[in-house]
């Protein structure tokens, strides 16, 4: 891609994890939840949808692998989010849900992806944001 | 038909049903399921019917391929193996097979296409050819109703090991081993489709979604890519190695090939 540097930056920060939460942005830009909402709805991005049901009534196809996200936002504060989204294996290894933050510890990935996080970190933060709202 | 074959035909039958029967709610080793269970009425009745079932447009371009002369040698696979409906009864079920020349198991695709070569001396028969799905198609058609029987040769243990180790592995950067979706998650819903339990017993298919026939090799290339990881070529070893454990899990089982899927 013209213009874009190869490798001008590492593609994950780096994050401390407190409990079983991240309570520190990662970017330390607010999140757009209306971003964080295009991006879970996506199917080529964020892929949430494809596991998980949410009060997203324009999606008509959605997963049964993980839990509802309906009121998820007051199940569990930001920084619980957070580390969920990054990654969830810090709380559960054997989860399902993939790490979206995380590039290290991934066997056979393809050419196109490898070394990139499923969400750069601003994404995560716009996720977050997003389901954050999502509290009934 | 003999009365052992009738007999064998109407206990097929009897375990097809119990098997279809079983609640969803107690999968187990005893109550795996086809893929064919989990579709639509619809799908379900174009793969039952055979005028509906768009496969067998493959099964008849393979029918008139098994006795049409090939290659220099002038001969058809008619020639050395007869009539298909006999000799090749029951080959599709135990396939993947150990295949001595190359001492390497081979699905029942790369031994057609080893054969067109060996004996026919005729060009290759590329991976996903429509020559290749037809023959395939018209031989695993000879199975319809038998038992997936895997050989039991000990020069196939390190290859269907190495297939069962393959389907545990996380892979991708979406980080999912086949295990995760199609042993822990299957009957659930990923986005719109109902993930199966992958069992192998309906290839080659037509799929909808391709409006074209396909292998086993193609389907589980899908899934590869559908994680995000790296695909291999095919005929690669990981793609029959897979087919070998897919194949362990589904002994027993009818084979309804050619099936139809969304
Ligand atoms: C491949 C399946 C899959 C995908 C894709 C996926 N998840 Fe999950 N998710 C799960 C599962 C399964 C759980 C249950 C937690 C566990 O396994 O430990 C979960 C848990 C969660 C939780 C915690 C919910 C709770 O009530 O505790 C949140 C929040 C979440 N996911 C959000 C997301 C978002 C946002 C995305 C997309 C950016 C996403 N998930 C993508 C499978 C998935
Ligand atoms: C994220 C979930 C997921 C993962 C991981 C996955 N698959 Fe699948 N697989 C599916 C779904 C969903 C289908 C059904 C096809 C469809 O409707 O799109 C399927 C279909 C299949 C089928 C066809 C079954 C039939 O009845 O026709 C086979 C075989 C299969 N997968 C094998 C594998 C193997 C081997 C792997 C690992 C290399 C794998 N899958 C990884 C979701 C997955």
């Amino acid at each position: 891609m013209a213009g874009a540097p190869a490798f001008a930056q590492p593609s994950v920060v780096p994050v401390t994890v407190v409990g079983d939460a991240i309570p520190a942005s990662l970017t330390g830009v607010p999140g757009d939840a209306a971003r964080g909402r295009a991006i879970v709805t996506s199917r080529r991005s964020g892929l949430c949808l494809l596991c998980h049901a949410g009060p997203f009534p324009e999606e008509r196809f959605q997963g049964t692998l993980g839990p509802d996200l309906r009121g998820v936002g007051a199940r569990l504060s930001a920084a619980q989010l957070r580390l969920r989204v990054v990654d969830g294996r810090r709380l559960n290894p054997a989860t399902t849900m993939p790490a979206y933050h995380r590039v290290d510890g991934l066997a056979r990935v393809g050419n196109a992806w490898r070394g990139k996080p499923l969400l750069d970190a601003q994404a995560v933060e716009d996720v977050v944001a997003l389901l954050a709202t999502l509290t009934d | 038909m003999s009365r052992v074959a009738a007999g064998a035909r109407v206990l097929a039958l009897v375990a097809a049903t119990v098997v279809l029967a079983a609640s969803p709610a107690c999968v187990q080793s005893d109550a795996r399921r086809p893929g064919s269970a989990t579709m639509s009425p619809q799908t379900r009745a174009m793969q039952r019917d055979d005028a509906q079932n768009p496969a067998m447009l493959w099964v008849a371009d393979g029918e008139a391929l098994w006795s049409r002369a090939a290659g220099p040698a002038g001969r058809a696979c008619a020639d050395c193996h007869g009539d298909a409906r006999a000799s090749m009864r029951g080959v599709a079920a135990r396939h993947p097979a150990y295949d001595e020349a190359s001492r390497r198991p081979v699905d029942l695709g790369q031994r057609i296409a080893a054969c067109r070569q060996r004996h026919q001396q005729a060009g290759p028969l590329a991976p996903e050819s429509h020559e290749r799905l037809a023959l395939e198609a018209y031989v695993a058609l000879q199975s319809r109703g038998m038992a997936v029987a895997p050989p039991a040769d000990p020069r196939l243990d390190a290859h269907r090991e190495r297939g069962r180790a393959l389907f545990h592995q996380r892979i991708g950067q979406l980080d999912l081993a086949c295990a995760q979706c199609h042993d822990a998650n299957a009957g659930k819903r990923l986005g719109g489709s109902t993930i199966p339990e992958a069992h192998p017993t309906g290839y080659p298919i037509y799929r909808l979604e391709w409006q074209s026939a396909g292998s086993l090799q193609r389907r589980l290339r899908g899934c590869m890519g559908g994680v995000r990881a790296e695909v291999p070529p095919y005929d690669a070893p990981d793609l029959v190695d897979l087919a070998l454990h897919l194949a362990s899990r589904a002994a027993g089982m009818i084979v309804d090939a050619p099936g139809v899927r969304p």
